[in-house]
């Protein structure tokens, strides 16, 4: 019972990193109807800050955090600018495999600066773990900041979509982006603020994910950006509340799965859901069902 | 305007783009002229250079081996050609990079034969060994591996083999851990990579041998490339096995996570690793005191007192600023390998491929080579090293020898 417990402790921890990467993935696509692949190595990049600043720089945890906030911002909203705004007419598919490049493009930026020798990331949390059931459960102080920073994150997206002019112009782009215009919605600033928040979140992620799991390498975003992404699917892209439960499910099926039925088959088990849940509900746990009127 | 000056921009992003992809190529140029240049001299004095082609990855996930054995055999290089050469010529050495991909290496392979290749040194990593040295095989040529541990690497005559195979390493691990009684209750878990063939094939070896050893594997998990990030679940079930030791045949990157995640749940085994481990001290901002402890067997030493491995170590971090891992040492030793095999031959540089490598393979059975990573190596027909392993354990913070 102990080690059930365990497991889905340390399910909804992992779940909680995928659910905060998979707010930005949806967030850009519910907005700008465009799969940010590069949001991966944006996480890497928002690491790698933290890890220069604070391991290298010497400067206090928090001050890490923030700056790296900040460049990941700017990068967001530079990738936005010089990458895919050009694009905005053009085909899905053309602007999907720019996503691709800068995606390559970013992971060998951090290869030419930082080489491809593993870093070992210094957690940024320093919360003493709890310690249950004479050891037998430990619960990590980074578990606890990071299913609480989740669900902070969460809350404040849905507040921010709902109550702010900033926020009501994301969603109306989100509906209609021809008539958000013709209403006076400023869709370009909205979709480039779009990516400063997605953006912003991924140094978040990619704090917390390297804190969890110290090992920091120009690929380190990738994996978990396919899997962010896959949370989204599953949840219904474009759903804020989706992403966090999409997040939240994948990392406890994919624990539970490797700790009950094969530590070799949890990718596959966490994809055989993802099948079933799609035939049933293809637009994901909690997508909006679109009609077309003829 | 807007039209121009998106045009400008994604012309710079392409540009870009492509210097990133072909950063490597430039080192392979800068090698590639200076092996030319060396070639160039020594043509001037009408002499032919033997052509040193080397293959490993020096971009991508696993360059830290590529680049190691690259500078490996520049060093080796660089000492033969200043104390005369082999038989009296130099060599010429070109390195191309295999971003440790198995179709890249056959490309890579493909340029050094353009250029002139007569032996090979590479490739660096397993799965792109294998898929090259079908190639030798067909074009008769001599390889040797530095670091190529797969079994199928040197399933050829032609190709042999600097390091130890993965069942010699998985079997010697299990006699070592049985023999010193190393395991204190006789339990043993077990971690591995299921979709890497290297650190299947020392598990496998390693399960088979400790059927005759006193100890038991009680636990054994797995992990796949895909899923490397969280290894809470492997750990907590190793832990409830009551394991006394923790075999974890896979690369340092994943051991640095699972000595971390062993350090959060309070689990303290003996850990006993491979010789992927050897770097895990290296790894930056790495809390040393996790891997304390840590046991591996492994070819090479840096901080060893043997006068070839100092001369060595000093040379290597002279001219890279690091301290040379055994993929280094390994590539170091290999061309040393060649040497021997071509003088034993008494080979020219004006022999066609195929006759090189007829001669080179019928000298191997006759040489025995003392190097950095083992003393009086022989070769067996099969193309496997006969060589002692040495026993490395981390203390203090450092590795040292047993």
């Amino acid at each position: 019972m102990i080690g059930f417990i365990s497991y889905l402790v340390n399910g909804i921890s992992l779940g909680s990193v995928y659910a905060i990467i998979a707010l930005g993935y949806t967030m850009v696509y519910g907005i700008a109807k465009m799969l940010n692949f590069a949001h991966g190595d944006v996480i890497m990049i928002g690491a790698f800050v933290v890890f220069s600043t604070v391991s290298g720089a010497g400067l206090p945890p928090v001050v890490g955090v923030l700056i790296s906030v900040v460049a990941c911002t700017l990068l967001g909203m530079a990738i936005e600018r010089i990458a895919y705004k050009p694009l905005r007419k053009a085909s899905k598919l053309a602007v999907l495999i720019t996503a691709i490049g800068v995606s390559y493009f970013l992971q060998n930026v951090a290869l030419l600066i930082y080489g491809a020798n593993t870093k070992s990331f210094t957690s940024v949390v320093s919360i003493e773990p709890i310690t249950l059931a004479d050891g037998a459960m430990v619960i990590s102080g980074e578990t606890i900041v990071t299913v609480i920073a989740c669900i902070i994150i969460m809350i404040g997206l849905m507040t921010f979509m709902k109550y702010s002019k900033a926020g009501r112009a994301m969603l109306a782009v989100s509906e209609d982006s021809g008539a958000a215009q013709l209403m006076g919605v400023n869709v370009n600033s909205t979709i480039a603020m779009t990516f400063a928040i997605g953006s912003a979140l991924a140094a978040i992620a990619g704090v917390l994910l390297c804190s969890s799991y110290p090992s920091l390498t120009p690929y380190t975003g990738s994996m978990p950006g396919i899997k962010a992404f896959v949370a989204a699917v599953f949840g219904g892209i474009g759903s804020i509340p989706g992403a966090f439960i999409g997040g939240i499910l994948l990392g406890v099926i994919e624990i539970l799965g490797k700790a009950y039925i094969s530590s070799q088959l949890a990718d596959a088990i966490v994809f055989a859901v993802l099948i079933i849940v799609l035939l049933v509900k293809p637009t994901g746990l909690l997508g909006k069902q679109i009609q077309e009127k003829v | 305007m807007k039209k121009a000056l998106s045009l400008l921009l994604v012309g710079a992003m392409t540009l870009s783009l492509a210097a990133c992809g072909n950063s490597s190529d430039s080192a392979a140029t800068e090698e590639n002229t200076a092996a030319e240049s060396a070639g160039t001299e020594s043509e001037a004095d009408g002499e032919a250079a033997f052509k040193i082609g080397g293959i490993g990855p020096i971009t991508g996930g696993a360059a830290i081996y590529g680049t190691a054995v690259q500078g490996g055999i520049q060093i080796a290089v660089d000492e033969i050609n200043e104390a005369g050469g082999i038989n009296g010529y130099q060599i010429a050495y070109q390195f191309q990079d295999d971003e440790h991909d198995a179709e890249k290496a056959i490309n890579a392979y493909n340029t050094l034969k353009d250029w002139g290749m007569q032996a090979l040194v590479g490739t660096t990593t397993s799965a792109p060994c294998i898929a090259v040295v079908e190639e030798t095989h067909n074009d008769n040529m001599f390889q040797i591996t530095p670091s190529g541990t797969a079994v199928e690497c040197v399933q050829y005559d032609n190709a042999f083999r600097m390091c130890f195979s993965d069942p010699t390493q998985g079997t010697e691990s299990a006699k070592y851990i049985g023999e010193n009684g190393m395991a204190e209750n006789e339990k043993v878990a077990v971690i591995y990579d299921s979709s890497d063939v290297y650190s299947t094939g020392i598990y496998e070896a390693f399960a088979a041998e400790a059927e005759n050893q006193p100890f038991e594997i009680v636990s054994v998990e797995a992990f796949t490339a895909d899923s490397k990030t969280d290894f809470s679940v492997q750990v907590q079930k190793s832990k409830d096995s009551g394991a006394d030791l923790l075999f974890m045949p896979f690369y340092y990157t994943e051991a640095a996570l699972v000595l971390a995640e062993c350090n959060k749940q309070g689990y303290e085994p003996v850990f006993f690793g491979c010789d992927g481990m050897d770097g895990i001290l290296g790894v930056e901002n790495f809390d040393v005191a996790l891997a304390e402890g840590l046991t591996f067997l492994a070819p090479f030493v840096a901080k060893s007192e043997d006068e070839m491995v100092q001369n060595f170590v000093s040379k290597y971090e002279a001219a890279y600023g690091e301290t040379p891992n055994q993929f280094a040492a390994d590539a170091y030793d290999s061309v040393y390998v060649v040497k021997a095999a071509l003088e034993a031959a008494g080979a020219t540089p004006d022999m066609s491929v195929s006759d090189l490598c007829d001669a080179m393979v019928e000298a191997m059975s006759s040489v025995t080579y003392d190097g950095v990573t083992g003393k009086s190596i022989t070769w067996s027909a099969d193309g496997e090293p006969n060589k002692a392993p040495l026993v490395v354990q981390v203390v203090n913070g450092e590795y040292t020898e047993l």
